[in-house]
């Protein structure tokens, strides 16, 4: 009786109201997408400026002249990006837990942690940047590399590891009272219940955010032009300045584009996945 | 299916027929059939996944069934052409964790749905609620927050706020089990109540004292289906079926 089960009429008319709901779904979101998209034609190519700023913006030739150099200058990007996002994501989880910490002898530690992450959450990226790319070299540290590259990464390094830390410490926070409760009556010692039991479910809980925070990261290592480290802003800038054509930016905010959208959708299919605990939480579509 | 059968003279206030819903490839429920006649209060008895939650999520529309027929008053509302919020706005859903918004005072909690739902004004609103809420017992807790209350406390809150609508049917999913067992009973007295002021109840519980005291029909279900149904005295004291016996054994044991 349960595994041949033939549906109804009254079971088929519903799933035929159904679909044409479905279908009457579909074609008000095409119209309503035509619509959107013609007149953002229309505004677009009507503006009477139209032809310059294509000519200027998007000249074909130009673009295709311009990609390597472009694309070089990405690759040093996302090198930046690979270096400094492992770096603050170990740095800020090291850092959120030692905020955690309650021995009277680590005081000095938490002060420092919690002034720092003060500090460098609360100055604008790009104020850290032209400190560290101006105010270290002027120190004339034997050991210091001044390369552009590298101030530029350390100065993105500690805005960003103050970011994810206080990220890390929000995930902490939240995990319940009653699972440390847990691992002490099983023994644990305060470090173990943090590394073992606290730690993976913070992280757990704060990785959409923290994916969010990745991908920003990629966007910001392209601050480092400002330091004159040739990637692929300044690369688009050096292009500009000696063709006085726009498309070279055009042809870097493409590179970027193209990053960071795969990454975007890789993160939420990632959240989705988890159960609709983060983000696309398309369970709750489900009651009609 | 086959020629007009003739319709009774008064019709039950909810006829389900022939309900089927299944989860990927568990089935739930398996062509389940059941009537609750108008100011009866029918308990539904059954091993946990035996499908009474399920049940009862159905009738509400929380959950798509795949066939048969909820009919409310005579109008099916496992159709989906039917405005499936109009039809939960004259049902009222208890649930077995309260469900209270937290963020909300009990009194606003009661307030929700009668000023966005049911067009009150807030006036109108707080005077139902403020009379709901001493009708239940907690009178003194209107400005408390739900995690200031003990269970039974936000339990019986959570039936103010589905009793302040009016319901024509009140649906109850295991509404004591989370209940402190000294807490059990200010629950299950007030349900007595509302039985006796002639609420319509279908009641999902491991409760056979409250099924035994209160229950107009006792439905036992197993694997999907109303295995065994009548008057308590017959399904809890003398069941037929070999599954009911069993099952009550082990309650009891």
């Amino acid at each position: 009786m349960s595994g041949q089960w033939t549906p109804s009429q009254r079971a088929l008319a519903r799933a035929a109201y159904r679909r044409g709901r479905r279908r009457r779904s579909f074609l008000v979101a095409l119209a309503s997408t035509v619509v959107v998209a013609v007149l953002a034609f229309v505004v677009l190519v009507g503006s009477p400026g139209w032809d310059r700023a294509r000519e200027a913006f998007f000249d074909p030739v130009e673009f295709v002249a311009v990609l390597p150099a472009v694309a070089q200058g990405l690759w040093l990007n996302l090198r930046v990006w690979v270096v400094a996002g492992v770096i603050a994501v170990v740095g800020g989880l090291a850092l959120a837990v030692a905020r955690t910490t309650t021995a009277p002898a680590l005081f000095p530690l938490r002060a420092v942690v919690t002034i720092y992450i003060d500090v460098f959450r609360g100055v604008p990226v790009l104020l850290v940047l032209l400190l560290v790319g101006f105010g270290l070299p002027a120190l004339r540290l034997p050991w210091l590399p001044i390369t552009a590259t590298f101030l530029g990464t350390l100065a993105i390094v500690l805005t960003y590891t103050a970011y994810l830390a206080e990220i890390f410490r929000a995930g902490i926070e939240s995990v319940h009272p009653s699972q440390v409760a847990a691992a002490r009556a099983l023994g644990l010692t305060r470090g173990q219940t943090t590394r073992r039991v606290v730690v993976p479910q913070a992280v757990r809980a704060v990785t959409p955010a923290l994916l969010n925070m990745i991908v920003a990261l990629q966007k910001d290592s392209g601050l480092i032009s400002i330091l004159g480290a040739v990637d692929a802003i300044r690369a688009a800038e050096i292009a500009v300045s000696g063709s006085y054509n726009f498309t070279a930016y055009v042809v870097a905010g493409f590179l970027f584009l193209l990053i960071s959208v795969p990454l975007t959708r890789l993160v939420d299919a990632y959240n989705a996945r988890r159960g609709g605990r983060g983000v696309g939480a398309a369970m709750v579509g489900a009651i009609r | 299916m086959t020629g007009p059968t003739p319709k009774p003279l008064r019709p039950p206030l909810l006829r389900v027929a022939g309900l089927r819903k299944s989860f990927g490839t568990n089935l739930v429920l398996d062509d389940l059939d059941l009537d609750v006649a108008e100011h009866s209060c029918v308990v539904l008895i059954g091993a946990s996944g035996s499908g009474k939650s399920t049940l009862l999520r159905a009738v509400d529309l929380l959950e798509e069934v795949d066939d048969g027929v909820i009919e409310l008053r005579g109008v099916d509302l496992a159709d989906p052409w039917v405005d499936a919020n109009a039809a939960r706005a004259r049902m009222g859903m208890v649930f077995q964790s309260y469900n209270l918004f937290g963020h909300m005072s009990v009194l606003a909690n009661v307030t929700l749905a009668p000023r966005l739902v049911h067009g009150r004004t807030k006036e109108e609103a707080e005077a139902a609620a403020v009379a709901m809420l001493e009708r239940v017992g907690l009178g003194d807790k209107i400005t408390a927050y739900p995690d200031q209350l003990s269970g039974g406390q936000q339990q019986r809150a959570a039936i103010a706020r589905a009793l302040v609508n009016g319901p024509e049917l009140l649906l109850l999913d295991e509404v004591t089990s989370a209940l402190d067992p000294e807490l059990v009973g200010e629950v299950l007295d007030l349900l007595a109540e509302l039985r006796a002021e002639g609420t319509t109840m279908l009641v999902a519980t491991h409760e056979m004292g409250f099924a035994r005291q209160a229950a107009d029909l006792v439905c036992f279900l197993d694997g999907g289906r109303v295995l065994e149904s009548g008057p308590p005295e017959q399904v809890l004291g003398a069941p037929e079926q070999p599954r009911t016996r069993e099952f009550l054994a082990r309650l009891h044991a």
